[in-house]
């Protein structure tokens, strides 16, 4: 990343919009404990990352771009585990892991393992999960990619009515501008780790002078293909592929 | 499995009656532990393959962004891959025993199973330790092939130490799994080269170690 600044209002839903490569994830990593930056501060929940790990923790939910359930588990068990793991009291777990399952329509699949889940039933308990200890903030990698229309919409639909509800943040990174448009308050798009534009649709709309935001995003980060080098981590991913197929 | 119950019984009655002609008693006595172990080293290292693997797509990276310390993690993660390591053992223990191997009281079995534990927890500390410091699951696989043949069998697992020349037995003097092997044959057949008191020594230092530099790596993991 390249010196990058901003602020998200509690209560608001965020995204963060720009071209592969542009770090997207790295941010996600720093701000949720993953990854040490080089310079800076931030603030998490008014807690530090850095100093107050655990605080910071706590404050937040996250779900992955690439799944982090244990496909050898049930759904019910994975939010055991999850519970146990941010302290939730025995007396209440029972009852939220039943309501966030039921939130996400998998109740009557929570007996089931993990891994006769598709990828769009993966997303949604990975929701369930990261919504069961109440976090203030929600933070998602790219959580519609390869999800079908429908599995989006629901998707979008519970995590609109828990930013409603509980004035909970709502943190993503996308390429798609579509959703960006409809569903974010307000919009941030990097490219090249530097912070390009920030503002409402409208706003960016405006500045540039375009009638969407994809288009608006295009004039804004230029229209060439960002090659990049296959890191270790797209390595794994294809033999993740491998492995399922 | 596969491989153990192979060595086992290949080297076991292939190298069997040499082995008596050369006055040195029962060859599968001497063997089977080394073979027992040779599951549980070949468990324990390998499944620090879980660490690079699950950390992108797996239960490790929730662990990771949890309020739980990496040492916590750390911990329960070897303790977990060292159970499945020592139940590999034990397996393998009734095997040999399937092949004729005998050893002398029941106590002592129950005593060689916690030191099949140790063993276990001391290399899946350093499988976690190697794994932790690495993205690449091939390159892992290279470095665990790499280490894991020396290992296995510069330990007196398949023959004895005495005949060899300076060099391997300087090798079988500093690997700690020569340590594990020496206690395993002294708790179940009563023959000890170095003495089950400094094995018991030895490998409880080697595994304060490896669990040591293990969590420092494994806390310092960036996903």
């Amino acid at each position: 990343m390249d010196k990058i600044s901003f602020e998200v209002e509690k209560g608001e839903i965020f995204a963060f919009l720009g071209p592969n490569g542009a770090g997207k994830s790295t941010t996600i990593k720093m701000l949720t404990t993953l990854l040490k930056p080089t310079e800076g501060t931030m603030a998490i929940n008014g807690f530090n990352p850095e100093k107050d790990q655990n605080q910071v923790r706590q404050s937040f939910g996250i779900v992955f771009q690439d799944p982090s359930l244990d496909d050898e588990l049930t759904a019910r068990e994975n939010m055991k585990l999850h519970a146990v793991l941010y302290q939730i009291p025995k007396k209440e777990q029972n009852k939220r892991i039943e309501e966030m399952l039921r939130f996400v329509e998998l109740w009557d699949r929570k007996n089931s393992l993990v891994k006769t889940f598709s990828g769009g039933m993966k997303r949604r308990l990975e929701i369930a999960r990261g919504l069961l200890h109440h976090p203030k903030i929600l933070f998602l990698d790219e959580p519609t990619l390869g999800l079908d229309p429908q599995t989006r919409n629901h998707m979008w639909e519970y995590l609109k009515r828990v930013n409603k509800d509980e004035q909970m943040t709502v943190f993503f990174t996308t390429h798609y501008m579509e959703e960006a448009e409809k569903i974010a308050d307000r919009v941030a798009i990097i490219d090249h780790g530097k912070i390009v534009a920030l503002g409402t649709s409208e706003q960016l709309k405006t500045q540039t002078g375009k009638k969407t935001l994809e288009e608006a995003f295009l004039a804004l980060t230029g229209k060439t293909i960002r090659d990049e080098d296959a890191t270790a981590l797209d390595m794994l991913r294809n033999r993740r592929r491998m492995h399922h197929h | 499995m596969a491989q153990p119950l192979l060595f086992l019984v290949s080297f076991g009655f292939g190298f069997g009656s040499i082995y008596q002609k050369a006055g040195n008693g029962n060859y599968m006595e001497f063997l089977a532990p080394g073979i027992i172990l040779m599951s549980v080293l070949f468990t324990a290292l390998f499944s620090g393959i879980d660490v690079i693997w699950d950390r992108q797509f797996g239960f490790l990276k929730e662990t990771l962004a949890a309020p739980v310390s990496r040492m916590a993690i750390m911990l329960g993660r070897t303790l977990g891959g060292a159970t499945v390591a020592s139940i590999q053992g034990i397996v393998v223990f009734l095997l040999t025993l399937l092949v004729g191997f005998r050893p002398q009281n029941i106590v002592m079995v129950l005593a060689s199973f916690g030191i099949m534990f140790l063993v276990a927890v001391m290399f899946t500390s350093l499988g976690t330790w190697i794994a932790s410091t690495m993205e690449d699951m091939q390159g892992f696989q290279l470095i665990m092939n790499f280490l894991v043949m020396p290992i296995f069998f510069l330990s007196g697992a398949l023959f004895p130490t005495e005949g060899m020349p300076k060099f391997m037995l300087l090798i079988a003097r500093i690997n700690p799994l020569s340590y594990g092997v020496d206690a395993i044959r002294g708790t179940l057949i009563g023959v000890s080269t170095y003495g089950i008191h400094l094995d018991m020594v030895v490998l409880l230092l080697v595994t304060a170690v490896f669990l040591v530099c293990g969590s420092y790596s494994f806390s310092k993991i960036q996903v």
